[in-house]
């Protein structure tokens, strides 16, 4: 019985993934996507890799799907030719094909038997959730470099402006019926989502959670309420929002500096400050990703409102 | 129970595959939207029984998913909007309401 | 007495959830499948969270069900507006 529901997920998540990919028509294959990360975000669960499970549903549920539906809403708008020319096919199919064949072969070599067991370990690392230990304290260099690459995305997003809108507010202009469906949900919603992101983030040190899935909520909640026209985007040069931008990291690069001059080197937390540090650069890098990932969804400011 | 609850679930991705039918057929972009949502609920549902079967912790995945469920679908009615950041109740229906009325007594 | 609520209400669940799905196909036109899927789904997911409530270990666990539930009401409710009043005003046609 277990086994005929695991074969089912398979199946379901092997035929979306066709589908996104064979189906013609941009806003199918959009729609496609946003169900294959749902039945991805069900397939760690079933796996029992609820933190994964939990970034995946926050991020194919709350951010990609409009992302992407926007992204194809101005296609249309701008009566570009969305379907990618049939040359272009094989050579894309080709490359998908290698890269999928990489990751499987690297997938097969990976070493089991050499990977540290990391309930010995755990211990030391100040908090009881294996993923947080991981990403916040064994493999600090990793999630440091991350959360810049973000942000370097995010300007990189920026430098699309065109030069005239560069002291507008962000993205296009969005509004509602005054008191209408939509602007409502907008305000409903909003809180709640604050109180579980914030949730997220304190649970996430010795429970399912994390700076990545809150501050993913978070941002999800933002894009939220600014659709909803309940919260104005800023401009580039808003301070409030540039300090939030860049809090995460500075937070990090300051615990990795202090973790040199204090203890054995750049990044290492001595256990008996290694939960109030970590617990500090989550807050701070959740505030950051949640600024981060909304600002890049909202996009480059945009004075006309439409596609220029 | 394990063993019903395991149906349960194999029900709900069945009836979650019957919704994806309908992503793929369309024909038009609000059919496959609200298809994608019925996978939503569905997968809320899926989550629910996973939850009961393995691990009460994954109630959390399934809170995220019905927290964010419609923010795909706020995207989609912006985008539908005629500047691309408006929402559709600020424009008044043309006249698609006798094409309306007409299918549903047919078919009533 | 607890196992079988849950699984008559699980069942009745899934009738919903199956019926909600057969309109979305059988259907003829975008409003009437609408129709279908916003009264099935969420009667549904209604009642798996009852059915399933009667295996919680603890009370934190039913009130995060009915949170759940909650969520999804709103969500349901507000995503069908914006869905018909979206394909009222742009057409029916890709």
């Amino acid at each position: 019985m277990s086994a005929a529901l695991d074969i089912a997920l398979c199946a379901l998540i092997l035929g979306v993934g066709l589908a996104t990919v064979v189906g013609r028509g941009v806003f199918r294959a959009v729609i496609f996507f946003i169900t294959y990360g749902l039945l991805l975000a069900i397939g760690w669960a079933r796996l029992g890799a609820i933190d994964v499970a939990l970034a995946e549903a926050a991020i194919s549920a709350g951010l990609t799907g409009a992302l992407l539906l926007a992204a194809q809403g101005r296609l249309r708008t701008m009566k570009t030719e969305a379907e990618p020319p049939a040359r272009a096919r094989l050579p894309a199919a080709l490359a998908g094909l290698s890269v999928a064949c990489v990751l499987g072969w690297a997938w097969f070599a990976l070493p089991v038997d050499q990977a540290p067991d990391l309930s010995q370990v755990l211990p030391e690392s100040g908090v009881g959730n294996p993923v947080t230990a991981v990403l916040l304290n064994f493999r600090a260099w990793d999630t440091l470099l991350e959360s810049v690459v973000l942000l370097t995305a995010l300007v990189g997003v920026w430098m699309l402006a065109q030069d005239a809108d560069w002291d507008a507010a962000l993205g296009p202009r969005f509004h509602a019926r005054p008191n209408g469906v939509l602007a409502n949900f907008g305000r409903i919603l909003p809180p709640i989502g604050l109180i579980f992101g914030v949730y997220l983030v304190w649970a996430g040190a010795d429970d399912t959670g994390g700076a990545f899935q809150g501050g993913t909520v978070l941002a999800a909640v933002i894009l939220l309420a600014m659709m909803a026209g309940a919260l104005q985007p800023p401009s580039v040069a808003h301070p409030v929002w540039r300090v939030g931008l860049v809090l995460g990291p500075l937070v990090f690069v300051l615990a990795g500096i202090a973790g040199a001059l204090l203890s054995d080197g750049f990044l290492t937390l001595p256990l008996t400050i290694a939960k109030p540090a970590i617990l500090t650069i989550e807050a701070a890098l959740s505030l950051s990703i949640a600024a981060t990932l909304a600002l890049l969804v909202i996009g480059p400011p945009d004075d006309q409102g439409q596609d220029a | 129970m394990t063993v019903w609850l395991h149906l349960v679930a194999l029900v709900l991705l069945g009836s979650l595959g019957g919704a994806l039918w309908r992503v793929w057929r369309g024909p038009s972009q609000a059919d496959r939207m609200m298809a994608a949502q019925l996978t939503g609920t569905g997968g809320v549902a899926v989550l629910i029984v996973l939850a009961a079967l393995q691990d009460w912790s994954l109630l959390i995945v399934a809170v995220a998913l019905a927290l964010l469920a419609a923010v795909a679908a706020v995207g989609f009615a912006k985008s539908q909007s005629p500047d691309g950041a408006g929402d559709p109740e600020e424009i008044k229906p043309a006249g698609d309401w006798s094409d309306l009325n007409a299918s549903e007594a047919g078919d009533g | 007495m607890a196992d079988l609520a849950t699984y008559a209400l699980t069942a009745i669940g899934l009738v919903f959830f199956v019926a909600g799905t057969a309109g979305l196909i059988r259907f003829p036109d975008t409003f009437s499948r609408l129709h279908a899927l916003t009264k099935a789904d969420n009667l549904g997911l209604g009642f798996i969270v009852m059915g399933i409530g009667f295996q919680t270990e603890r009370w934190s666990q039913l009130a995060v069900l009915l949170l759940i539930w909650a969520l999804a009401l709103l969500a349901a409710g507000t995503v069908a507006q914006l869905v018909a009043r979206a394909a009222l005003t742009t057409g029916k046609d890709e």
